[in-house]
């Protein structure tokens, strides 16, 4: 009974989603955005004509044109082949990022906030206790650790340690809320347990609210991994949005006028981030509109 | 308008204009208002009686709109049409007249003491008289209404629904104004302690002289502390005449209808209601409004729509054949 | 003495909330020490008759469960209710006694259909064994309050009328055939026209079922319509106990004669100018009678004294000097 609940609500809500994206210009537009940047992060990556790490493919330092539509790197590298790649390796870290925290975050939360007394006591430090630690100088440490050669979903999980708390947090406050009204009391007494009522009663009412969230996280893990390899602490073998500016920093590209090497994953990220904002907003406009409306 | 009156109405159409078409909540009403009494304005929810308190206050507000009729007041021995004047209505708030709501919270801000709340109410009045004398003005009649002096110094929150109530009708008071209105003032409070508000609405009536307007859909209320009672149905008046007379001998059937359906204490027997709902205003029904519920309606009732005739001495109704005539 | 098997039986039932901040703030005693106690002998409907803070909504709480005592106990059954720990307990309690929630819109998922909450009902409840039973007894439920299960079954809380959606959360509590309901202001937030065929169901309910019932409101002409017995409370203690059409007829607590005096009913006019209260916190924490400040008989042993509740003949009982 149990997992048929949570099937029936995935279900139910990916097709209000479907319903509504048709509707709103902004989700419509940052999907298609979005979905396009997707494509060339998974689909087009396939297509690569050389090995990626490679260096001297193609002829240094060229500016946009023709051949080379986003010019090339130092290193010999053809910007566009190595934007997808990036763009796949910047995206996996989001979803996983996203994912992680959000589940985790969310279960935590929801269950301090339900039950309450030592369990929420214990998991609130906890909660707390990871938001206190400052992130980046374990972050630095950890790196260091791995002399810059940490692989992409160790990083992940690197950021998810410093992402679950704060839906934690939000999570916890809504189902204190929540659990003081009527329909839950009812559900109590129509025999539901824990794990039914945060499931079968809470989950849908927060779930868009999960999904706002999710978004955001995405962009987060995205803009700390970025920000992150700027001053080199990532994974610097990889190819990713951030190490894409790293290197670009590394060989004075701005310097040396190279602007194209910078404009490309600086520009990127930004478009990224528009797409995945536009879509936040929409989704929770949309749905504050409907409970409203009810 | 006659000489001893203080208010009167004179076709007054006032609808809300929705995109689905207009409301009509106040079509055609006349009645006026005499120097001290208490009138009830009576009927179920939606039979307009809210609408109208609020044009005769001066409350016009999209999507409410006034379409045509005229309100004369007395102000000052000079008669006053209330939306032809040059002048704001709101410069006659609170001193001429004033408004008591049914949430004391439409009239109190919930950051500031109540002391402070009454220093802008004294504002608006002719004289400003010194903080000092505002207090012990404020106090005297937080007093005659059981209040201590400690509520000045609070918040609204502090205060229970029973002294929130007690402090806006001290406010809507203070100033002497010659009409109160006041609308469903006890609906969402306590039996007892809307006994206690009510009476003590009552005293200060006597005490001060002046005009209350009591809009209830609670006849009992009605029944308990109203001189003369004004009986709407949707958008109409139905019945005018003194409380007692209307209780005992009812002219307008949905009047009728309406007292036998209401409980009486003691008696455990069931009581008819009204067989069928009020119309919808957006397309009320042709000739009388109440002739699809009413069990004496004849065919004119379906034609043409009965005016508000005096019948009796000082008893009005708006029916083609009205009980007992 | 013979020992009856009481089906309820609150035993010096108190809760006392902290109001105010975390320091300072003021201690508010919401029921205090409260003595109920109902006999399994014949089904039957207490109403608990009481304003706004006189601790009914508390005491409806503490019977359900939902709320710990400060000092005393609830027992059901025999057996103290807040001993119950495992979920079995639980949910056997659950299906003896069930509540009906005063507002219809908010006793309901708002984005869920309502039938969810009837099958879990029954399944969880052990009422039914499978689905089809499951379903079975929820068509039985939805009939037995006069709802049309084609017609109900399958919409959401916002597609039906408060009239209908009260009566699924009457037929929801049915479902385990409860020995207690207890409905808090259940026709309060109903439409007026339909206000009194809910009640009527009620009654019709408590002569087909083995069902006790515990009827709160403020309304006393509903409370004496429909029930049996009457409990009135003030400031969180029963002030008056008897059957009701004693207690409507000739009551005995001055808050009660002042309660039927306040109803504005059109058979009479009010006499007597009441007293009004002032600051309600002080009610609360009188150290003699509460109602003392406002009551026309006071003498000083009221204003010191706190009465106990007085045994009288035919099953009455009140909490006042004047009986001592």
């Amino acid at each position: 009974m149990r997992v048929k609940l949570s099937k029936r609500v995935l279900k139910e809500s990916l097709y209000a989603l479907k319903s509504l994206i048709t509707g709103d210009i902004r989700l419509l537009l940052g999907l298609v955005i979005f979905m396009a940047y997707a494509v060339l992060a998974f689909v087009v990556s396939r297509f690569i004509p050389f090995s990626p790490k490679r260096w001297g493919v193609v002829p240094r330092d060229i500016p946009p044109c023709w051949n080379y539509p986003l010019g090339t790197t130092s290193m010999g590298q053809d910007l566009f082949w190595i934007l997808t790649l990036a763009l796949q390796n910047s995206i996996i870290i989001g979803i996983v990022v996203a994912s992680v925290s959000t589940f985790v975050g969310v279960v935590v939360g929801l269950l301090a906030g339900y039950k309450g007394g030592y369990l929420d006591r214990i998991l609130t430090t906890l909660t707390d206790t990871f938001i206190a630690v400052p992130s980046l100088p374990i972050l630095i440490m950890l790196t260091a650790l791995f002399l810059g050669r940490i692989h992409i979903l160790m990083l992940s999980a690197v950021l998810c340690v410093f992402n679950w708390p704060w839906p934690a947090k939000q999570a916890r406050s809504m189902m204190l809320s929540l659990r003081e009204r009527t329909f839950i009391e009812t559900a109590v007494f129509s025999g539901t347990g824990t794990v039914g009522v945060i499931l079968g009663e809470v989950m849908p009412l927060i779930a868009p609210w999960i999904l706002a969230n999710f978004t955001n996280t995405v962009l987060v893990a995205i803009a700390t991994e970025a920000g992150l390899a700027t001053i080199g602490v990532s994974s610097l073998e990889e190819a990713t949005l951030g190490t894409m500016i790293y290197w670009a920093l590394q060989y004075q590209a701005m310097f040396r006028g190279h602007w194209w090497w910078i404009a490309v994953p600086a520009g990127t990220i930004v478009i990224l981030f528009f797409s995945l904002f536009l879509v936040s907003t929409a989704i929770s406009s949309i749905f504050s509109l409907e409970r409203s409306a009810k | 308008m006659s000489k001893d009156q203080i208010l009167n109405v004179q076709g007054l159409i006032a609808y809300y204009k929705l995109r689905k078409g207009d409301v009509r909540a106040v079509d055609d009403v006349n009645l006026f208002l005499w120097p001290n009494e208490i009138v009830g304005i009576a009927g179920e929810s939606g039979c307009g009686k809210t609408t109208l308190i609020k044009v005769l206050y001066g409350l016009v507000e999209p999507p409410l709109s006034m379409l045509s009729g005229q309100v004369l007041i007395d102000v000052n021995g000079e008669e006053i049409h209330l939306y032809k004047n040059t002048y704001e209505v709101k410069q006659l708030w609170w001193k001429h007249f004033s408004y008591i709501p049914q949430s004391s919270m439409g009239v109190l801000n919930p950051v500031i003491k109540i002391e402070d709340q009454f220093g802008e109410i004294f504002m608006r009045g002719d004289k400003n008289p010194p903080k000092k004398e505002i207090r012990k003005i404020v106090e005297k009649s937080l007093d005659a209404l059981g209040l201590p002096s400690e509520v000045l110094r609070s918040y609204p929150h502090q205060l229970s629904g029973g002294m929130r109530q007690r402090v806006v009708i001290s406010m809507a008071t203070i100033l002497n104004p010659r009409i109160v209105y006041a609308d469903e003032p006890t609906t969402a409070l306590d039996v007892v302690v809307q006994r206690g508000i009510l009476q003590i609405m009552s005293k200060l009536q006597r005490d001060l002289g002046n005009t209350f307007v009591i809009v209830t859909h609670d006849m009992g209320v009605q029944h308990q502390i109203t001189d003369r009672m004004v009986v709407m149905y949707a958008g109409k008046i139905s019945e005018i005449g003194g409380t007692d007379d209307i209780f005992k001998k009812p002219l307008h059937p949905y009047t009728a209808l309406l007292i036998e359906s209401l409980p009486r204490l003691g008696d455990k027997s069931e009581r008819k209601s009204i067989k069928g709902s009020p119309p919808n205003l957006l397309n009320p029904p042709k000739g009388c409004r109440f002739h699809p519920r009413c069990p004496y309606a004849t065919s004119e009732c379906a034609e043409k729509n009965p005016s508000l005739l005096e019948i009796k001495n000082r008893r009005y109704a708006s029916c083609f054949h009205p009980l007992g005539q | 003495m013979v020992m009856n098997q009481s089906l309820l039986e609150t035993v010096n039932l108190t809760k006392v909330f902290k109001i105010g901040g975390i320091i300072g703030g003021t201690k508010l005693t919401a029921v205090d020490n409260v003595n109920l106690r109902i006999d399994s002998e014949n089904p039957a409907i207490l109403s608990i008759v009481g304003e706004s803070g006189s601790g009914k909504t508390t005491l409806s709480r503490l019977i359900l469960r939902l709320v710990e005592p400060t000092f005393g106990r609830v027992m059901f059954e025999n057996r103290n209710i807040f001993d119950i720990k495992r979920k079995m307990e639980v949910m056997e309690f659950m299906q003896k006694v069930q509540p009906i929630f005063q507002n219809p819109y908010e006793s309901f998922n708002p984005l869920k259909k309502i039938d969810s909450c009837l099958y879990n009902t029954a399944l969880k409840l052990h009422v039914a064994e499978n689905k089809e039973e499951a379903s079975e007894r929820v068509k039985d439920s939805l009939s037995s309050v006069g709802l049309d299960p084609e017609l109900v079954l399958g919409k959401k809380p916002h597609e039906l009328s408060g009239g209908e959606l009260q009566r699924v959360s009457i037929a929801r509590v049915l479902i385990p055939k409860p020995k207690l309901v207890i409905a808090d202001e259940p026709v309060s937030m109903v439409d007026a026209s339909i206000r009194m065929s809910i009640i009527n169901l009620f009654l019709d309910l408590k002569k087909d079922l083995e069902t006790y019932f515990i009827y709160i409101t403020h309304d006393l002409s509903t409370a004496y319509y429909i029930g049996d017995l009457i409990a009135i409370m003030f400031r969180g203690n029963i002030v008056e106990y008897g059957p009701a059409h004693e207690v409507l007829s000739d009551p005995l607590h001055p808050y009660t004669e002042t309660l039927i005096e306040s109803i504005p009913d059109i058979s009479r006019k009010w006499s007597e100018e009441i007293k009004m209260s002032g600051f309600e916190l002080k009610e609360f924490e009188a150290a003699g009678c509460k109602f003392w400040y406002r009551c026309p008989y006071a003498t000083t042993r009221c204003q010191s004294n706190g009465p106990k509740m007085i045994e009288l003949k035919n099953g009455r009982s009140v909490m006042c000097f004047r009986y001592d």
